[in-house]
């Protein structure tokens, strides 16, 4: 019986000790009407060796690609010990830190993490985690809504994520909160501040500000947010934790810094596995804290005035405020802020701004060979971080099923979310790349478009 | 020691990232970093003992007994996480095309499938999240179902008051008004306050079965008629569904839309918190209205089921799919228990539940709803204890840590006092279970003879009694470096 440890003497004795014959009249309470058959849409158990077997097999169908797409997922070297200790029993199967003195490591742990995405956003203070990006973005409009007070409107640029926008409208419309959604410039590929700074758009609660944005183009974030704040609205960023080791961070974006700051966590140490587990992050101005969702750790005393964490702030929450709570949401990620926290601690302050360079220098590379493919051109005149639309001679779907029997995943096809661009396609290059894997993707484009 | 403090200016892992700074940029001065990234400069070395001495500080199911009710911390099988991390898995990217996905995309619809038949539903989506985020979406498809109709003066949903926190806020988040029903002596919903709570403004029930108070919910067919003729719609919230599985399907008790917290029943690992994951399951009525994306199988292959397909679909809840990693871990369990192993589930876990009651009742504890029995969990109250020696049931919780047990779940449901929340989980061993009653024995015996020593516990974790009240006032949430 796959873990399960009773002997059947075990069973004897504790049926004996219940006063029942059998572990079927445990379910005597159960209607006899409403008692269901065999599971019989479940297939005989596997053995762990046959399952290896299975899920080997699935694995090697699935193989491994050169891959350059990015759209919010990003392939990044990870560092061994990251998730050997990660998948330590002690932190893989623990509870929530409920118990706080039998839960010293992942408090400790966690609010080593809310310092360090506290310092790489530049905001004052993190949660302890979000399920992923698109959730924190739609999390923070409706903390900006709540914190607002006169209106219930967010505005989001096209440049932002168009599955985050998505998300945030399926979250917020529940609240009968409205989403705007603003043009880019077609040739710059930012926000068109322009066309945005001369509409009235009422009274509004946030503008959210992505940094780099969906086409990886760097965005006007000092203006964006001095804009939203001239309206006496909450400026949100949203943006790649990677990119936040080379580029100013939301908590210093124009005179006063962007409110609240989320994003995706996954490029700290989270493999790319199909979309998740990642996690979302979470950090806020001070005055916001309270408003805050999710999970926060705070650094307290014990009896004996020695440091230790807690949870802390919970009155915010659902299980003691209930229909009163900032949100629903009850987990946070917390093994995968494990990995991430490791990963940060490993890669540290100078390791990481490396990893953005390169990132950065090697997409330039890239892009600057393949524009000379004939026909190939960049679609954005503005400068971009680690991943650049290119506008192609040929159907961008063609192109990429090319290149994918080539063992190349060329990148996101822009088509489906822009079909403005033409054939666009959304190339992204990280450290993990040599100079060879770049000019085998440009001979293997070229090929292609011949 | 927090890592920071291990912190020398100047040292580097040379071996985690690119040896040479690049020198290529076209990023503009004006939106360039110019203040410091605060993370720890530290020897991969001093890292590793860093964290694993921060596990060591940990309670967790490889080293600890946790009768945590509610929770479901049972055994999450070695194998399940292994397979879930094969290279090829771990590397493949959301958006790569569904042909170079094709032996992921199997299991995730053979895991569709068999949780269908496993609860009687008719569609499974497997994007949630978590629990509380496949309560959401499941309460988002209930409005959908009645706007679709034209129907828009159902705006409240009906929560007993045994229910999880997350229900209600579920409910407030999806822009519902709650009505709470009580609970009656025996531990059931009081069918007469549902009765005078529905009508043409009610949406639909979310209920636990079997409850939040460790007893099946005997007038569910009731509870659904009642539900139902008034045209509200039934939510199972499937935190329980461990308790029952191959029992009673919650299809067949009438539940128009089921989650499943996989971490539970599915074995997924707790994580110190997360990820989690709740796929959600429909009846035929809210097949339309489903998130993707879905899985669907066409011939021999497997493709992704988008808005084209689904065009009434309340959307997308999540920036991919969902916690893939994590449905890997569940298929990869479903498929080592098999048929009979998910019968065991729900066996086993009532099995050691009911004995530990026995035990425990046996040992001089106070049993909240004595003449029930247990699903898979039980409720003990410490009220009588409390009265005469003024110790608490969190006070016993935390001498409980100091006996090398986690405490069960303490204060939940809110509705029995000093209460202990006690859940076994099937993966325990009888010996477990008996040496857990003879430390529970033990603490009666100090509470009688040191009442103040168990009201000072713990005494043996890295802490002691932790100062909640100074955390939340003087919030000190991020590490600063000394000026």
């Amino acid at each position: 019986m796959p873990f399960i440890p009773h002997t059947e003497e075990d069973i004897a004795e504790m049926l004996a000790s219940i006063g029942a014959k059998s572990i079927e009249d445990l379910f005597d309470e159960i209607p006899k009407e409403l008692v269901s058959g065999k599971l019989t849409g479940v297939p005989a158990g596997l053995s762990e060796l046959e399952i290896t077997r299975l899920m080997m097999e699935r694995a090697n169908k699935d193989g491994f690609y050169q891959n350059y797409i990015g759209a919010g997922a990003y392939e990044h070297h990870i560092p061994a010990a990251v998730w050997q200790i990660t998948t330590r029993g002690e932190f893989y199967s623990s509870y929530t830190p409920y118990q706080a003195e039998a839960s010293q490591g992942t408090l400790q742990l966690l609010y080593e993490y809310q310092s360090m995405m506290a310092s790489l956003t530049g905001m004052d203070v993190s949660n302890a985690s979000m399920y992923d990006g698109a959730t924190a973005l739609a999390e923070a409009a409706l903390m900006a809504v709540r914190s607002h007070k006169t209106s219930r409107k967010i505005l989001i640029p096209k440049t932002v994520h168009p599955i985050y926008r998505q998300v945030v409208r399926a979250i917020v419309s529940n609240q009968k909160i409205e989403v705007v959604e603003l043009p880019y410039d077609t040739k710059t590929g930012q926000a068109d501040l322009a066309a945005i700074s001369k509409t009235d758009y009422g009274d509004f609660a946030a503008l959210v500000i992505p940094q780099p944005n969906f086409f990886g183009v760097l965005e006007q974030v000092d203006e964006l947010t001095d804009w939203a704040h001239s309206k006496n609205s909450f400026a949100i960023g949203v943006v790649n934790p990677t990119a936040l080791a080379m580029l100013t961070p939301p908590g210093e974006w124009g005179s006063k810094g962007a409110d609240i700051a989320v994003g995706e966590g996954q490029p700290l140490g989270i493999p790319l596995s199909s979309g998740g587990p990642y996690f979302g992050f979470m950090a806020c101005k001070n005055e916001l804290v309270r408003q805050m969702p999710g999970r926060i750790i705070g650094r307290t005393t014990d009896l004996d005035g020695k440091e230790g964490f807690v949870l802390t702030l919970q009155a915010r929450e659902q299980h003691i405020r209930r229909s009163k709570a900032t949100s629903n949401i009850c987990t946070n990620q917390g093994l995968m802020v494990t990995a991430a926290t490791i990963y940060m601690s490993l890669i540290g302050p100078e390791g990481l701004r490396r990893i953005a360079a390169q990132s950065h220098a090697s997409t330039l590379e890239l892009v600057e060979q393949l524009e000379k493919i004939s026909g190939v051109k960049r679609t954005f005149s503005t400068a971009a971080f680690h991943e650049t639309a290119l506008t192609l001679p040929k159907p961008t779907a063609d192109v990429l099923a090319k290149l994918k029997q080539k063992g190349i995943l060329g990148g996101f096809d822009l088509g489906a979310h822009y079909p403005e661009l033409g054939n666009a396609l959304l190339v992204c290059v990280t450290e993990t790349k040599t100079a060879a894997d770049l000019q085998n993707y440009a001979a293997a484009l070229k090929q292609v478009l011949a | 020691m927090l890592i920071f403090e291990h912190s020398r200016k100047g040292r580097r892992n040379y071996s985690q990232s690119p040896a040479t700074p690049a020198s290529k940029s076209a990023i503009p001065q004006n939106l360039l970093r110019k203040s410091k990234v605060l993370l720890p400069e530290v020897s991969e070395m001093d890292t590793v003992r860093h964290f694993t001495r921060l596990s060591q500080k940990n309670f967790s199911i490889d080293t600890e007994f946790y009768p945590l009710g509610s929770c479901t911390m049972k055994y999450n099988p070695r194998a399940c996480n292994s397979l879930a991390m094969l290279p090829q898995f771990l590397s493949r990217h959301p958006s790569a095309p569904e042909d170079t996905g094709q032996g992921f995309l199997a299991c995730m619809y053979e895991l569709q499938e068999i949780l269908k038949s496993v609860t009687g539903m008719a569609g499974v989506s497997l994007t949630p999240m978590a629990g509380a985020q496949g309560e959401l979406i499941g309460v988002m498809m209930i409005r959908a179902y009645h706007e679709s109709r034209g129907d828009f003066a159902r705006t409240e949903i009906i929560v007993p008051d045994a229910a999880h926190g997350t229900n209600p806020a579920t409910a407030v988040m999806c822009g519902f008004k709650v009505v709470e029903i009580a609970t009656d002596k025996d531990g059931n919903v009081d069918l007469d306050a549902l009765k005078a709570a529905v009508g043409p403004q009610t949406a639909g029930l979310m209920l636990t079965n079997p409850s939040t108070l460790g007893v099946f919910e005997k007038n569910v067919a009731e509870m659904s008629r009642v539900v139902h003729e008034a045209g509200g719609l039934l939510y199972y919230d499937g935190a329980n569904l461990n308790a029952v599985l191959g029992k009673v399907k919650p299809g067949d008790m009438g539940f128009d839309v089921i989650h499943i917290n996989l971490h539970k029943t599915f074995s997924t690992p707790h994580g110190g918190g997360g990820p989690g994951s709740a796929p959600v399951g429909v009846a035929e009525r809210l097949l339309p209205f489903m998130p993707i994306p879905i899985v669907a199988k066409e011939g021999d292959s497997y493709r992704w089921v988008t808005e084209k397909d689904k065009p009434q679909s309340i959307g997308r809840l999540s920036a991919h799919m969902g916690n893939a990693g994590v449905l890997l871990r569940a298929y990869i369990y479903v498929r080592l228990l098999g048929m009979q192993g998910m019968h065991r589930i729900s066996e086993f876990a009532t099995l050691n539940a009911n004995y530990l009651m026995a035990e425990l009742r046996k040992a001089g504890f106070e049993i909240a709803y004595p003449n029930r029995r247990a699903s898979h969990e039980f409720i003990v109250t410490m009220k009588d204890i409390k009265d005469k020696t003024g110790v608490t049931a969190m006070n016993l919780a935390k001498r409980l840590l100091d006996k090398g047990y986690h405490a069960p779940t303490t204060y939940f449901p809110l509705l029995v006092p000093e209460c202990l929340l006690i859940e076994p989980a099937e993966t325990e061993s009888k010996e477990t279970l008996d040496a857990f009653v003879v430390s529970m024995k033990e603490i009666l015996q100090e509470i009688e003879s040191q009442p103040d020593m168990v009201k000072g516990a713990p005494h043996t974790m890295s802490v002691r009694k932790l100062d909640d009240v100074k955390a939340a006032r003087e919030l000190d949430l991020a590490w600063k470096p000394s000026a």
